[in-house]
Formats: C-alpha cells, structure tokens, sequence
C-alpha cells in the first residue's frame, strides 16, 4: 500500500509538471490525436503530451517496458487514471492499436513481431486500422471470403472490407483472411500488412450523420511479407475473437454517459429544463420527467453493474456473468438517451448545419445519427443476445 | 461500496437457502393457504429462524441480536424471496424492529428489541388508508386528551395486522391531511378497546388486514419518537422496508427466471425442446440482462443502508422502482413461456406473479418511486 501511494505521490508530481495546461481542457473532436504518419496537431501542446506521455510508455500503462509499455501493474495503472482524472487531462492518444491490437499481439504475436510493432504504437506513430467486416460477411464474421495464397516467399491478398473504420487514414491493418476455402472457423488466418502496399485503395462512406468515419477498402494482389502472419496459419479465428473481445469493452462504456454522451450539453434533467421549461422547480411536462427518470435509473444501474464486475474480478471471481450483457445493454442505453435528447430537446436537436443552431445542437443531431451504428458495429445487439442464450444460458441452437 | 460478499456473508447466505430450501419451501405456502390457516405463517418456523439470528438480524447484541446488518437481512430475504416463503421478516423485522430501534426510548428499545430477537413478539405498521402508498396522506387522526392520546381512523393493507402483538400506528396530531409535519408514531396493544381487526385474504395468500380505531385510548407512554415529529422516522424505516423487499424480489425474480430457463430445456414442440428458439431466447437473454442490473441495485441499496449514506432515498427508490419493474415483466414473461401449464395452479409460476404484485405494490409501486426520486433530485 506504502508503494502505491509513492506511486501516487510521483505521478502527481510528474503529471503537473509534464501536462501542458492546454490539455487539461475539454477536448475539441478535431483535436484528437490518432497518430500515424500523416498525423496533424492543430493543437501543438497535443504533440508535446504525447511524447512526454509515450516518453514513460504510459499511452499503454500495463504493456511490459520492453515493448515500449509503462510496466505498470493494474494497481498502478488505476492510480494513474486517477491521477489523471483528477486533473481532467486529454487521452494523449486515441488508438486502434492500443485498444484492440495490442493485447492480441502481446498474447499472440511472436517475439519479433511484438518488438517491431508495439513500441510504434505506444508511440503512435503507426495508425492502424481493422481489416474486419466484408460486405457478405457482417454478424456472419467467419463467412469471409478475402483471399489469401501463399506465394512461396509472400502471400497475394485479393478482396474486399467494408466498415473498416479511418482505412483512408491509418498506415496499417490488421485483417482477418481466408487461407482455407474448404473450411470456415478453422480456415481464417490474422494477417498484418502496410497499406502503402501496391494493390490497396479505400473509399471513405457517407454515413446518415453525414461523417465518413467508414471506408471500403479493395485489395488487389497485395504482396504481404510471410513473417507478417499472426499466430499460425488457418488459427486466425481465436486471435480475431480475442480482439473482439477487446472492441466490445471499448464500445460498451458509451452507455455511462461518457465519451460523446451528449456532446457537452448538459444533464438530461437540465436540458429539459432548458428546452421544454419548469414549474415551480419541475420540469414542466410530467411525461418528459418521468422519461428522464428512467432513464437515469437504468443508466445507474447498469454503471453499479459496470462496477461489480470490476469488484469481482479483482476478487479473483473472474469475469462474471454479467460482463457479456455489456455490449448490448450499454449501446442500447446510450441510443435510448439520444432519442430522448431529440424529444427534450425539440426541434433544436434537429437542426443539420449554419444558422439557428448552435454548435451543441448540431453535435446532438450528429450523435444521435451516428448512436445507432452503436448496436450494429463490433457485434450487433441481435448476435450479443444470441451469445448470452448459447454461452451462459445454455440454451441449445435451432 | 461492497458489491462483493465478504466470507461471513456468504455463510450466512448458505445457511438461509438452505434453511427457506428445506423448512418454507412453496409447498408451505401452499399449504397454509389450502387450509386457510388462522395465523397465515408457520410459527415453529419463524421460531426456528429466530434461533438462527433471523429475526435479531439488525438489532444489537446487546438486545439480543446477532447485528448481521443489512446486507445480511438482504441475503436472507432474497433466499426467502426464492421460495416465497410467509414469515413476519417484513413487518417484524424490517418495520417495526427498525421504528422501535430508531425512534424508541431506552425502555421500548430493551423491551421490544430483545423479544423481536428472541421470536416472541410480533409487529406490524398500522400506515396506509387508501390503494395507493401514500406516507404523507394522514387523515388518522390521535386527540391528547390529558396525558392520553385518542386514536380515530382507518387503517388498510397492515402487513400481518391480524396476528400482530404490537401495533405501531401512524397519526396525525397536527396539521391538515397532507402535510409532511404533524406526524406521530404510537405503540398500540391491539387488544385495547375500539381496535377493530379485519383480516383481508391477498391473492398472494400473505397476511394482510384492515383495522379501525375508533377513540382508542393509549397513554402518553406509548408515543413512539418526537410528538408531530414521526414522519422523518417514517421516511427511514420505509426505506429500510423497500430495500428490504426489493431484495426478496430479487430472490423471487431469480427464481421465476431459474425455473423458467429449465422449462425451456425441457419442453419439447415441432421435435425439439423449445428454448431452441430465437424468439425465446433473446427474451431469456435480455431479462437476464435486466435482472443483473436488479442484482447491483440491490446489493448497492444494501450497503448503503450499512454505511448510512446520505443517498440511502434516492438507491431505495431506484431498487424498489427497477425491483417492481423487473418482477412484473419477469413473471409474465415466465408464465408466458409456461404456456398453458403456467396458467395452471398446480405449477408456481402464477404464484411467483401473485406476490410480485402484492410486493409491488407494498410500500409504493414504480410510479411512486420514479416520482420520489425526480423530487429527490430536484427536477
């Protein structure tokens, strides 16, 4: 405990003075840092935070120092999100790499391949993207069909992705490839490629909120070196199940009212007040107030269930029942808040863009829009529940 | 915040399903309601639960109490929850053991606590007068009269009413029928003259009744609290009664979904057992999903009542809103996926619906409790 709190003491110390003030500020969507080779920083404090922070590997806290990595323990890591909480600093990095590929790599990679890729990551300087999803293959993940031969001394990839989030700007992939036509699960292999690569083009695609955050992505006889396979040939699907695993977490915190909940505008009780009026105190419409109220209690209780599978995980009780409802539950709550901003707020939340809209305003219609890929992406609602009744339930398949 | 059980907890949890498992399992219930039995629990049993610290749960040892607190109430409340079992754990323990041990003097304290402990005194909270919970609406009224009080009124829904040793009666010595101020809590012996007794047969086959008071007369000694000043105690010991039940419900949700999920594996239709199906197990799928919620709200609910949180009113009404919820939807559902042997009495799952409704409905439905915590929170 006396180490921890000298671990608490130093962080303090190191985080003031190493975090430029600026970063200590709401941070601006545009103003987040995914890193990479074309990387831009309207904010150069951004730059600064960045390299300071990877300077101690604390982009990713918990991965071994030799890869790059803080070397933390979990003890550790909880301290310096605290710290840095406390002092309500930016991510200094957004990252596909360190929130998806990382752990896969670090539990399935060899040692040369972690050693090449990890340290880029923590340092962002290496973009990657997810290679996953294909537009006959979407809650049928392991009916992909890209193609993948082995060449003698490279493999030729043929195909084509969709959804395959920021394609236009990352510098690598990670792709899940069929090296098996003959069989499904057991035919997939994890594949990792430059898409400076001659052969790859993404086309970014207008979503309803008017974003391209999504692109297709074509491969056409891309040559990919041999020592670029993850794992072993034909065992991709474990790896690719793993990161999943890792996606869903990422996504199902949105439900807490977190990151892009309401974009800044205020409690849902509060905005109510704003937009539809009060009486003596209370929000004017008994409907209105009611439908905030539950959605208050839903979102609390399923923060309190956020925070028992934490509990008991440290208990060493493992990762209960109650983590695999995340995903859906979470998602679904936060599309839930969204269309009741719409109904708080009235016609101001659906303003598209210019004048009669303040920025607030427009940032709810756009993450109301954008909410509803919430429970389609990384594993729809539909395929969550399926997992729940097969896995933990036990029920039987039709 | 102790959303884990410690070691001690869990044994205490063990002893209790075993205990409601064994000796209160429904066919208990289903007997005494067969036989329309005159005191509407088992008596042997409720001793039986006194000797195993039950009843002294949250009462002090030194009044004879095993001082387990509320998480420990709660563990054994969702195991009597499971099997529906009759006891005075709600009007006893949870009502008027919590009235006596927050607002009694040093006399009514040694008195009553140490005989709630030992199982030999039962109580019960003589509060509503009309369908709908409602704690502030006292029309009751108790006139001094000297150093004596007189009690004039009508009472309704008095959870084991009619078997009670000790009434504690809600009155209103000032003000007018809807102020929060003016309240008063009094020990009424239910023998006293004018007290008329009704009971009420409940579709959950649990006891209720109805009670008149009609110029009762109690001496000063039996006010319980601060003149005019009952409705701050009220206030806690409802909540300690919502978390409380909503904890049961927990363990009868749990239960109903337990039960149903067999059924599923087990039922066979077009050749093949029909939790097979999509349709079926998406709806198993998100009630279990609800019902891990319920489970953190509860535990949640519990220990803040342990560590007396300021927050203690806002968690009792989000646990007994979610807990009202969830037991209404679980039970329809369950009953549902029974398809016509739900319908039957001979399965349980229509009894499960039955006292979730009454349980529901005791001590404010959603409606009132998402309302309360609106107010509770200011908007």
């Amino acid at each position: 405990m006396e180490a921890l709190e000298q671990f608490r003491q130093e962080t303090r110390t190191w985080l003031e003075e190493n975090c430029p003030p600026s970063m200590r500020t709401p941070m601006p969507e545009e103003e987040t840092v995914w890193g990479g080779r074309n990387a831009t920083y309207p904010n150069p404090d951004s730059k600064l935070w960045l390299d300071r922070m990877a300077s101690r590997g604390w982009t990713a806290p918990t991965w071994p120092k030799e890869y790059g990595g803080g070397g933390l323990s979990k003890e550790e890591s909880r301290v310096l999100q605290q710290e840095l909480r406390r002092i309500k600093a930016r991510p200094a990095l957004s990252s596909f790499g360190i929130w998806m590929l990382g752990p896969a790599l670090l539990e399935f990679a060899n040692e040369e391949q972690k050693k090449e890729h990890l340290p880029k990551i923590v340092r962002g300087e290496i973009r990657w993207c997810q290679g996953y999803s294909e537009p006959g293959a979407g809650s049928d993940l392991a009916g992909l069909q890209t193609k993948c031969e082995d060449k003698g001394d490279h493999y030729l990839v043929n195909g084509q992705k969709i959804w395959t989030s920021y394609a236009d700007k990352a510098d690598w992939i990670f792709c899940l490839v069929r090296t098996d036509p003959t069989k499904k699960h057991e035919g997939i292999s994890f594949l990792l490629f430059d898409m400076m690569s001659p052969g790859v083009e993404a086309r970014p695609i207008t979503m309803i909120s008017g974003a391209s955050p999504f692109c297709e992505t074509f491969f056409t006889d891309v040559k990919v070196p041999k020592k670029n396979l993850v794992g072993e040939l034909n065992k991709g699907w474990t790896i690719a199940k793993r990161l999943l695993q890792h996606e869903r977490e990422m996504i199902s915190g949105m439900g807490l009212g977190g990151v892009g909940a309401g974009g800044g505008i205020g409690s849902l009780e509060q905005v109510a007040k704003d937009y539809f009026g009060e009486t003596d105190g209370k929000i004017a419409s008994p409907s209105l107030r009611d439908h905030i109220t539950r959605q208050k209690m839903d979102s609390k209780a399923f923060a309190l269930t956020m925070m028992r599978s934490a509990e008991e995980a440290k208990a060493g009780q493992g990762p209960g029942a109650a983590s695999s409802i995340f995903k859906y539950y979470g998602t679904e709550l936060n599309k839930r808040r969204y269309e009741l901003l719409l109904e708080l707020m009235g016609t101001q939340a659906l303003g598209w863009e210019g004048d009669g809209f303040n920025d607030g305003e427009i940032n709810v219609t756009r993450s109301w829009l954008r909410s509803k890929g919430n429970s389609i992406e990384g594993g729809t609602s539909e395929i969550q529940l399926n997992v729940v009744s097969k896995r933990v339930l036990g029920l039987p398949d039709d | 915040m102790a959303l884990v059980l410690t070691e001690e907890q869990q044994l205490l949890r063990d002893t209790a399903t075993q205990f409601f498992q064994e000796r209160l399992p429904v066919a208990n219930l289903r007997k005494l309601r067969d036989t329309r039995d005159a005191v509407g629990f088992d008596r042997d049993a409720w001793k039986e639960m006194a000797d195993l610290g039950f009843a002294g749960i949250m009462i002090s040892e030194k009044y004879g109490g095993t001082d387990f607190g509320p998480v420990g109430l709660g563990l054994v409340l969702e195991q009597a929850g499971r099997t529906l079992a009759a006891s005075p754990l709600v009007s006893t323990v949870l009502l008027g053991g919590s009235a006596v041990q927050l607002a009694g003097n040093a006399t009514q304290r040694q008195d009553i606590l140490s005989a709630i402990a030992a199982g030999d005194h039962l109580m019960a909270l003589a509060l509503e007068e009309g369908p709908h919970h409602n704690p502030t609406k006292i029309t009751t009224k108790a006139v001094a009269a000297g150093s004596s009080y007189r009690i004039t009124g009508s009472k309704t829904f008095v959870l084991d009413g009619h078997v009670a040793d000790q009434l504690v009666v809600v009155a209103r010595t000032s003000g007018d029928s809807t102020d929060r101020s003016g309240i008063t809590l009094f020990l009424v012996d239910p023998k006293t003259d004018g007290v008329k007794i009704t009971r009420t047969l409940m579709v959950d086959s649990r006891n209720a009744a109805n009670i008149e008071f009609d110029n009762v007369t109690v001496p000063g000694s039996a006010v319980l609290g601060s003149i005019d000043g009952g409705n701050d105690v009220l206030d806690q010991v409802l909540d300690i009664a919502r978390i409380g039940l909503s904890a049961e419900m927990l363990g009868l949700v749990q239960q109903t979904f337990d039960v149903t999920l067999a059924y599923l594996k087990e039922r066979k239709q077009f050749g093949k057992v029909i939790g097979s199906f999509q349709a079926l197990q998406h709806r198993m799928a998100v009630l279990f999903a609800e019902i891990e919620l319920c489970r953190s709200v509860v535990l949640d609910a519990l220990s803040a009542l342990e560590e007396r949180r300021n927050e203690v009113p806002q968690i009792a009404s989000l646990a007994k809103a979610r807990l009202s919820d969830i037991s209404t939807l679980m039970t329809n559902e369950g009953l549902q996926m029974h398809g016509g042997m739900g319908m039957t009495d001979q399965f349980d799952v229509g009894l499960y619906m039955k006292r979730a409704r009454v349980a529901a409905a005791s001590f404010g439905d959603s409606n009132f409790h998402r309302e309360r915590y609106a107010a509770l929170e200011g908007y």
